[in-house]
């Protein structure tokens, strides 16, 4: 007789998978880009090994601290912009008939289909003087000449909107579609109006997702590098466009990477901090 | 004084009539109980009430003041939800006084009203608890508690008590009616169960299809049915068509003279014969109606016993000491003690 060894319907070692995966896909070509970043510049096109903290020292000047400023903000606006506009339309979605809300999400999907590139060329011909929107206003007597609303700020914060939308709105679908609705009739019928009910029920009862989407938004739009580029003017350019410039025109590979990881860094302060203001109350206490 | 008045109220969902020319008259301080199967529109009238639902035809009035259009949130009503709908992101005394912070009462006389309401609901001190460390039946005391902080002209419930169980579900029915009863709120509760209606109200209103079938006191209701569709909803009964004629029933072949206290809604003609399992007489085969035993259980303090007469299931309850000896395939005689016969269309 040999003994019963019970059996789970997963083995043990399976857990293995995913951390094997993670550190192929994800920390070792994190150590190859740490590495290349204390790396010697050959001016002549690629780097030797070696140790030296030149790379970072050039990243900290002036300049750069505009961009990483640069940076931070159009991804902090473009998110949220995004969040704010994805809240109350996912709220809305929410009441809508489940025919209507598939149809929705259908749609919001398909526009992830969408590559950066055809979304930027569509946008600034759509904001140009010759082609855009412009034409319309003026048509309609509101301006009194065509004008271009590309390259700019907003031309490039509306992109990053564009791409990060459907995003904001699949991130908040799930915990909008399943708050009980009986939450908010009883805010209204204990005195709260429409706006109240929103703000002091709907809103903090939701706020995980809320932060969940906003820094979701902020992270994609962090490395967006083509946007800035074809909507932007290049005061607006962000460090991820320096850092193509950089890796790929300028082949200077050790400067790209340190700039990617302290970029990385930053990224990673501003989420863990967003995500300690999202926690829960009732969890904190 | 007339405190809620319903008058010809109406509702379409699509080609579906919710509720159809409904109209109620709800004195001060009464305890009411909507009752009826799933659909019946119950819970559609109660949201009428509430202004969660805008009617298609009719008027609600409250105190006197027609309320019909006016929004949810001015019409000052209490109302526990089904769900119970309380804050998870609030504690138990921010729940509570949500509708005073509303209103903009300050926070030392929130305190003060959290106190005295926790004490209403015997859940003193709980104040400071997150909702989630609550157990089921202290969440269903903060709703209502919750419902009355402003001390609401109506106060309504939505099948509160639906979500638990058996025990308890008695426990909070008795001390729901023991606060209703000291601070006497005119109370509105839709409830499908028809003990609790019977247990807890001063008035039954029994509905079927988004119409009223009957409105009245518990045993009012429970002796004088007004149709065949009450005397099944309310209690356990025996359903039999039978028919009346000078001064006689006929039913299964039987014909019984009608007695003092029988409740007879029919002057001739077919009807239905509504007799409680418990006015169920079994008698000697050769009198009565012939039935067959077919099934025989003890319910404590009385037992039952299924019978088949025809094509016909009769129930009857037995006291413990009726003596007989009975068992499934016998053949017995079934007769209706007399003064205990309801005949409805």
């Amino acid at each position: 007789m040999t003994a019963i060894v019970p059996e789970t319907a997963t083995p043990r070692w399976l857990g293995l998978w995913p951390a094997a995966m993670l550190g192929l896909f994800f920390l070792v070509p994190f150590g190859i880009m740490l590495a290349v970043s204390v790396a010697h510049r050959d001016p002549s096109g690629f780097y030797e090994w070696g140790f030296e903290l030149d790379s970072y020292a050039r990243f900290m000047s002036g300049f750069f601290a505009k961009v990483m400023g640069v940076s931070l903000s159009v991804s902090l606006a473009a998110a949220a912009i995004c969040v704010a506009i994805a809240f109350p339309f996912t709220v809305f979605l929410g009441s809508m008939s489940n025919r209507v809300q598939t149809w929705v999400l259908v749609i919001l999907l398909s526009v992830l289909a969408l590559s950066e590139v055809i979304i930027g060329f569509a946008l600034s011909t759509l904001l140009s003087q010759t082609a855009g929107i412009g034409n319309l206003f003026h048509w309609l007597g509101l301006i009194d000449a065509p004008k271009a609303y590309t390259p700019s700020l907003f031309a490039l914060i509306t992109g990053l909107c564009y791409i990060g939308f459907p995003f904001a709105v699949l991130v908040l679908y799930p915990p909008v579609s399943r708050l009980d609705p009986e939450i908010v009739e009883a805010a209204r019928v204990m005195g709260a109006s429409g706006p109240r009910a929103f703000f002091g029920v709907i809103v903090p009862n939701l706020r995980g997702a809320i932060v969940g989407a906003f820094i979701l938004v902020f992270v994609f739009t962090l490395g967006s590098y083509l946007l800035p580029q074809l909507l932007g003017r290049s005061e607006d350019w962000t460090l991820s466009v320096h850092i193509t410039d950089q890796a790929i025109y300028q082949s200077n590979l050790p400067f790209a990477a340190a700039m990617s990881i302290f970029l990385m860094l930053v990224a990673l302060a501003l989420v863990g901090l967003a995500s300690l203001a999202g926690r829960d109350r009732g969890a904190a206490a | 004084m007339t405190e809620l008045r319903i008058d010809g109220l109406s509702k379409r969902f699509g080609d579906f009539n919710a509720l159809d020319r409904v109209s109620i008259e709800i004195p001060n301080g009464k305890f009411v109980c909507l009752l009826g199967p799933s659909g019946c529109g119950k819970t559609t009238l109660l949201r009428v009430i509430a202004g969660l639902e805008t009617p298609s035809a009719g008027r609600v009035f409250v105190g006197g003041e027609d309320q019909t259009d006016l929004a949810t949130h001015k019409r000052g009503m209490g109302m526990v939800f089904q769900s119970l709908a309380l804050f998870p992101h609030l504690n138990v005394a921010e729940n509570i006084t949500y509708p005073l912070a509303i209103r903009g009462v300050d926070k030392p006389a929130r305190a003060k009203r959290a106190e005295e309401l926790l004490d209403l609901v015997r859940l003193p001190g709980m104040g400071a608890r997150r909702i989630h460390q609550l157990s089921g039946g202290q969440r269903q005391r903060v709703a209502i508690a919750r419902g009355l902080a402003i001390n609401p002209q109506v106060f309504l419930l939505d099948e509160p008590l639906s979500a638990l169980d058996a025990s308890l579900r008695e426990h909070m029915q008795i001390e729901l009616r023991q606060i209703q009863q000291r601070l006497g709120v005119t109370t509105v509760v839709v409830t499908h169960d028809q003990k609790e209606a019977l247990t807890m109200a001063d008035l039954v209103i029994v509905m079927k299809d988004g119409v009223i079938q009957q409105a009245g006191a518990p045993m009012e209701v429970y002796h004088n049915p007004a149709n065949a569709f009450v005397a099944g909803f309310i209690g356990t009964t025996n359903l039999m068509p039978c028919s009346v004629a000078d001064g006689t029933i006929t039913v299964l072949g039987q014909t019984f003279p009608i007695a003092e206290g029988d409740r007879i809604g029919v002057e001739a003609g077919p009807a239905q014969l509504s007799v409680r399992p418990d006015h169920v007489l079994i008698v000697g085969p050769d009198q009565g109606i012939p039935a067959e035993v077919t099934f025989l259980r003890d319910l404590g303090e009385s037992r039952q016993v299924m019978l088949k007469a025809g094509a016909q299931d009769i129930t009857a309850n037995l006291p413990q000491d009726s003596g007989l000896a009975l068992s499934p395939g016998d053949r017995v005689g079934v007769s209706f003690r007399p003064g205990q016969r309801v005949v409805v269309q």
